[in-house]
């Protein structure tokens, strides 16, 4: 174990083994790590962020469809009540209808009635005329007797 | 070379625990460990080009396995620096990093079986290089060599000296040098300044020697294990050493492997405590 020049050969291969590490080794390992750290540190925070934007998310969509829900059966009872109006209105109009064609029915019938009521006492009246010439065996004058076949057709 | 039947175990010892060594200029001092320098490159820039190649390609997306497991140990080397020292990291993270990718790299060198290692240099020295001596010195690890861990703890001294300097300014570093810890009095300055000389130089020193030893020790014991195994043979006594050698030997490594690990990251810690105590006012 004698010392020699190996010392400063050795001590010289040090230096420039450090002199080596400190320029071309540590500089680009830390660099890298450290850039891998930050996007670490970013991707956590983004992550964060996103869990953030998820949780605000489902609270907006839970309350859209909150109020999907209560347009919806709004929507639906509005609709409802409207139909049941239209049904009501539209029996109203139908009932409206039915009673104005059967009181037109009705009215009809009671002109036709009339008509044939009138008819029916001009025709008995000629009967009666008819009849009374062929009893008389003369011509009856209808001027003359107007007035008493007057009072028959009001008696029928 | 446990092989040969004509060596001692003073020869097996003697040949794992010595360097090989070149003298230039007028030797002495001026010497070099090859083996040291050589592995201790080699290590330095596998573990350090592999850490490199993956910073390089890193990408701040899905990481692969390679890339999570490098940055696994980053975070792991910037989190204990920043638990010691809460300024700035550009140049203690690194040098952290450095240190312990290194010192764990030249420790992981023990785990090379010793043999191994004798028999992979004769092949170089002998059969490729064809050079006529078989016994071809190669010591794998280069922090069982004091030279290897005094020049990193030295370096670290400097760079205490050298940060106090920046915290502090000259004048505050000198100040401090003289009136810490027992007071300006200029009775008090000799105690002072021989205390904080002691303390700088026994940072690097217990560092150094710390590291030195526990892998020396590790590597001698391997060596002594390995002893056992020149003693196997076909006997009762020879098998029973065989098979404690193996035995001993793999439990060794398996412990070892904390070890390893445990000086590469005292090492580091130590260095950064050191530092970033230097930074800080008395």
């Amino acid at each position: 174990m004698n010392i020699n020049a190996t010392l400063l050969v050795q001590a010289l291969s040090f230096a420039f083994l450090i002199w080596f590490t400190v320029k071309f080794i540590w500089p680009p390992l830390n660099r890298a790590i450290d850039e891998r750290n930050k996007r670490i540190a970013d991707g956590l925070a983004a992550a964060e962020r996103g869990k953030a934007a998820l949780v605000e998310a489902e609270r907006k969509g839970e309350s859209a469809m909150k109020e999907a829900r209560e347009r919806a059966s709004g929507v639906l009872g509005d609709s409802e009540k409207r139909g049941a109006q239209i049904v009501e209105e539209a029996r109203n109009e139908a009932k409206a209808e039915a009673d104005r064609l059967v009181a037109a029915a009705r009215e009809q019938i009671a002109s036709e009635l009339a008509k044939a009521k009138t008819e029916l006492r001009e025709q008995v009246a000629a009967l009666a005329v008819a009849g009374a010439e062929k009893i008389l065996q003369r011509e009856v004058d209808a001027r003359a007797h107007a007035d008493m076949l007057g009072k028959l057709k009001a008696q029928l | 070379m446990a092989a040969q039947a004509d060596i001692t175990p003073t020869d097996y010892i003697t040949h794992h625990l010595t360097n090989l060594r070149v003298t230039v200029g007028e030797g002495g001092f001026w010497t070099l460990n090859l083996d040291s320098i050589i592995m201790g490159w080699a290590v330095g820039l596998v573990g350090l080009g592999l850490i490199w190649m993956v910073a390089r390609g890193a990408t701040a997306g899905v990481p692969g396995r390679l890339q999570s497991f490098i940055e696994m140990f980053f975070e792991f080397v910037d989190g204990t620096v920043r638990d010691v020292f809460p300024g700035s990291r550009a140049f203690l993270g690194p040098l952290a990093l450095t240190i312990f990718t290194w010192v764990f790299m030249m420790n992981l060198m023990d785990l090379i079986p010793i043999d191994w290692v004798a028999l992979g240099s004769e092949v170089v020295n002998h059969h490729i290089l064809g050079n006529p001596s078989h016994s071809a010195y190669w010591k794998a690890v280069p922090s069982t060599d004091l030279n290897t861990t005094f020049a990193m703890s030295f370096s670290v001294l400097f760079l205490i000296i050298f940060f106090s300097f920046k915290a502090k300014g000259a004048g505050g570093f000198v100040h401090e040098l003289f009136t810490a810890p027992f007071g300006a009095n200029p009775l008090l300055w000799i105690p002072n300044f021989g205390l904080n000389v002691i303390e700088l130089l026994a940072k690097p020193v217990s560092l150094g020697m710390r590291l030195f030893g526990n892998m020396y020790a590790g590597e001698l014991i391997f060596m002594l294990l390995g002893l056992l195994g020149m003693l196997a043979g076909l006997t009762v006594g020879g098998l029973l050493a065989g098979g404690a050698g193996i035995l001993f030997t793999w439990a060794w490594a398996v412990f070892h492997i904390l070890i390893i690990l445990l000086q590469a990251f005292i090492f580091m810690v130590l260095s950064v405590v050191y530092i970033a105590m230097a930074q800080e006012h008395h």
